[in-house]
């Protein structure tokens, strides 16, 4: 049955708040979720305050600040800072997103930075993306050919390799999964919209050889039909992809199949 | 504890092989109400609140009674069909099934009601 509160080890208390620092006039209060699972305590929310004057502009680069100058012992993803990686997925002031390309300043406010909603949490801002991954490789996300292997390469025309734009471009973040309302309840069973738009990246790709397979496989009431087109997917990509109409795609391919 | 790997995990059970029946259906049931349900508001407002006997006489016309008995009818195939999804969203473990269980029943009695109240007038 869905929970509506959390458990008792995982309800938020109140953190501790830093010092600002010292001559600093141009500060930006940011509220971090922490969690540590070797101390044995709930989860808290930090607020430190960032002196905008020696920042760089993004997010990132405010979380970065703090871990080097405040506290070292926050812990958070990154890598390559410009939004190709996906490392830096997080929820920011509500909001999934890569804390790489969110500026500082397109909040109004305070900022507050959580990790990945309904995931399990390793530490801090990290979520545990194992069964994300899993579900990735479940939809066999690789080209499947049956006929032999050509001289050459498989050949595609430029039609049928613009039927890809718009899919292949998910860095596999997780923001769109995490943001999905079914997979928060199902996600055991539900693939998410991140998988189901690698699904139909390999589904129309005109080389692959397995469209028949790839579409049984995805034909069940919970892999693929607990997507009720919430939309929260297409809303929140930071690459500004739209896994809901690829899965609406995949759902017109199933009803082209049976009518 | 159980010592699956990552994968079998997500696997599961594997595809049930169905569910584009239900989405249909649910396609068609929508399409059918997109229509029955304006119908049925204006046959049964033009009676709302009139006697008894011109209520029967009403519906003794075939018109009325078909579009009211197909409204119940397919309205609560609808109905049964999103409840499912509603369960099987929210609902887990042995909990699910006895939900299940009971709003088809429930839905099914209902159509049925609704049918067997206007054949009653229509008959």
């Amino acid at each position: 049955m869905v929970e509506f509160t959390l458990p008792k080890n995982s309800r938020m208390v109140t953190g501790k708040t830093w010092p600002k620092p010292e001559g600093a006039t141009n500060t930006k209060k940011v509220q971090v979720y922490r969690w540590n699972p070797d101390d044995g305590k709930n989860p808290r929310l930090d607020t430190y305050f960032v002196d905008l004057n020696t920042c760089g502009p993004m997010v990132l680069d405010a979380l970065i600040k703090i871990k080097t100058d405040i506290d070292p012992t926050l812990t958070f993803r990154r890598s390559c800072r410009e939004g190709i990686c996906g490392s830096c997925a997080m929820n920011i002031d509500g909001v999934n997103t890569l804390a790489c390309i969110s500026g500082l300043d397109d909040a109004k406010g305070d900022i507050k930075i959580y990790p990945l909603p309904h995931m399990p949490v390793v530490k801090d801002l990290i979520p545990d993306l194992t069964h994300f991954y899993a579900q990735h490789a479940s939809i066999m996300p690789w080209l499947e050919t049956k006929t032999n292997a050509p001289a050459k390469e498989w050949r595609q025309s430029i039609e049928d390799r613009e039927k890809l734009d718009g899919r292949y471009e998910c860095i596999m973040c997780a923001c769109c999964s995490t943001s999905c309302p079914s997979y928060w309840w199902n996600s055991d069973r539900y693939l998410g919209p991140a998988a189901l738009l690698a699904a139909h990246r390999w589904i129309v790709d005109s080389r692959d050889e397995a469209t028949g397979e790839r579409l049984d496989d995805l034909e069940d009431p919970f892999k693929l039909y607990r997507c009720h087109t919430i939309m929260n997917c297409a809303k929140t990509c930071p690459k500004g992809l739209n896994p809901a109409k690829a899965i609406a795609e995949i759902k017109h391919m199933m009803v082209e199949r049976i009518v | 504890m159980a010592y699956l790997t990552d994968r079998k995990r997500a696997a599961g059970m594997g595809s049930a092989k169905s569910g584009t029946q239900h989405h249909w259906q649910m396609m068609v049931t929508s399409v059918a109400l997109l229509f029955l349900v304006p119908c049925f508001i204006f046959t049964f407002g033009a009676i709302l609140g009139a006697p008894y006997e011109e209520v029967v006489a009403y519906y003794q016309r075939p018109f009325p009674a078909i579009v009211a008995a197909l409204t119940f009818a397919v309205g609560f195939v609808h109905y049964r069909g999103g409840v499912q999804t509603l369960i099987e969203d929210y609902v887990h473990g042995p909990a699910r099934k006895i939900a299940l269980i009971a709003m088809i029943c429930l839905s099914y009695t209902a159509a049925a009601a609704g049918v067997l109240a206007v054949a009653g007038l229509a008959l």
